[in-house]
């Protein structure tokens, strides 16, 4: 069970959730756990089978392009998600 | 009961005492506090020194020297009030101090050199004088402070609180991008404007309130958008620090690359409805915008404010926290936001830390970068997914 927090920008994707609850060992597990329940963010953060290169995930703190990419082990860290954003407004 | 000289010669008897030729040859390695008054202080030191008044001694001593076993050389005027200093000191620990013989003035009759301090306005130490009771700050670092110079991108929501505090501290130079005019609409959160001045150029508006705030403040404006032909020219005219609070991707992408080639440490900030994120960007020594973000995303996962909202208060803790950052810079103290990224969530008050590191494949700062001239930073930012 794995905390993720969704960004402002992917609410509408989720029905306006901060944040859900994933099952899975690994990023991609948890990811594809989400996807399957809410099929409009799969669209968002996958491109083919890889992460799309605007979403930064970390875990642990860490960006998981640093770990094992989406192969990266959870163990009981919570998933952060995050797009850039560009507002100085 | 003793006379002022016998006191003098005992505690003479009870410190060490160093020549001026001596003394010399400790200059970068051993502090040197002047305990002279401010006037005597003002028409000339021991280069390098620093100034405690003498009646100020025991209670500011412990902040700009906490190490006790520093080697610290103590003088005045004649080498009189500098003994009791040096006793003072030891008797508040201190183990390795010493007094000018002849002081001041047996060292400047020898010849060694002496520099004259800059030294603030009686009206600019009232004005800073929380800046000056900060031992990290104090005379020096205002006067830095008064040096420096920050170039903000954007005079909106970000911009508004990080220059007002800029102006406020005392940083002498602040310029100021932006093309657009003050709308009502700004007015929820931008708060360098007015009501008085809705339809003004924002740069215009920003500098008004900012000199009223503080006249030491000089206010470049430059009432235009950034781009890829002016970028040389506003960045070229030498900045310690850049402030951005840009409202797109073309711009921020387009500040990152600049930044990185003219070795310009950029504070970071963004924010929409309710979250705000915050970095520094330091070329050559940590990340850039690029190796946290190497692509933008697409337009509908990017809204603006102005699409989205944002909640008034949200830039004001933002921009301040911009703001603490390039003083942090400017000033060369404590620890950046370079290399961690702050995420802050106003609605649930949390904020959350992540690391961004160095990426060696940048194709800007990485080790063998493909991107070493401007590109077209709208095309770049729209050709994401096609």
């Amino acid at each position: 069970m794995t905390k993720v927090r969704i960004p402002p920008t992917l609410r509408n994707e989720v029905g306006g959730e901060r944040e859900l609850i994933g099952e899975g060992d690994t990023v991609r597990e948890v990811l594809q756990d989400l996807s399957g329940r809410y099929p409009a963010l799969e669209a968002q953060l996958f491109d083919g089978g890889d992460l799309a290169a605007f979403v930064n995930v970390y875990v642990g703190g860490e960006d998981v392009r640093t770990l094992d990419g989406l192969e990266t082990r959870l163990n009981g860290s919570s998933v952060i998600l995050l797009p850039a954003m560009a507002g100085g407004c | 009961m003793a006379t002022y000289r016998e006191l003098l010669a005992q505690v003479k008897r009870e410190i060490d005492e160093v020549g001026a030729a001596e003394a010399r040859e400790r200059v970068g390695e051993a502090i040197f506090v002047d305990v002279r008054e401010r006037e005597e202080w003002e028409e000339g030191i021991v280069p390098g020194a620093v100034h405690i008044p003498r009646g100020n001694l025991e209670s500011r001593i412990e902040g700009l020297v906490p190490d006790r076993s520093r080697e610290i050389v103590l003088y005045c005027s004649g080498g009189s009030r500098s003994a009791f200093a040096a006793k003072a000191l030891q008797e508040l620990g201190y183990e390795n101090v010493t007094s000018l013989t002849g002081g001041f003035t047996d060292w400047k009759r020898n010849g060694f050199p002496i520099e004259t301090p800059r030294s603030l306005s009686p009206d600019q130490r009232r004005r800073y004088s929380r800046h000056l009771l900060i031992p990290e700050v104090g005379e020096a670092g205002q006067e830095r402070l008064l040096g420096g110079r920050v170039l903000l991108i954007g005079a909106g929501g970000l911009g508004s609180p990080a220059s007002l505090y800029l102006a406020a501290a005392g940083v002498g130079t602040l310029g100021i991008v932006d093309a657009d005019v003050v709308d009502d609409s700004n007015l929820q959160r931008q708060i360098v404007h007015s009501t008085e001045t809705i339809g003004e150029a924002k740069v215009l508006s920003a500098k008004r309130t900012i000199e009223a705030l503080n006249p030491d403040v000089e206010v470049k404006t430059y009432e235009e958008r950034l781009t890829s032909e002016n970028v040389e020219r506003i960045f070229g005219e030498g900045w310690d620090v850049i402030v951005d609070g840009a409202d797109n991707f073309p711009t921020r992408y387009l500040v990152n690359d600049a930044s990185v080639w003219h070795g310009i440490p950029v504070v970071h900030g963004s924010i929409y409805r309710f979250e705000g994120q915050v970095t520094v960007f330091n070329p050559g020594e940590g990340p850039c915008y690029r190796c946290l973000f190497p692509t933008p995303p697409p337009p509908e996962l990017a809204p603006s404010c102005a699409e989205g909202g944002v909640l008034g208060v949200l830039p004001g803790i933002v921009g301040s926290l911009q703001a603490n950052e390039a003083l942090k810079l400017v000033l060369g103290i404590g620890d950046s936001l370079q290399g961690r990224l702050l995420l802050l969530d106003a609605l649930g008050t949390t904020i959350d830390e992540v690391a961004v590191q160095r990426d060696p494949a940048c194709p800007v700062c990485g080790e063998h970068p493909t991107i070493t001239e401007y590109v077209d930073y709208v095309e770049f930012c729209q050709g994401v997914r096609g």
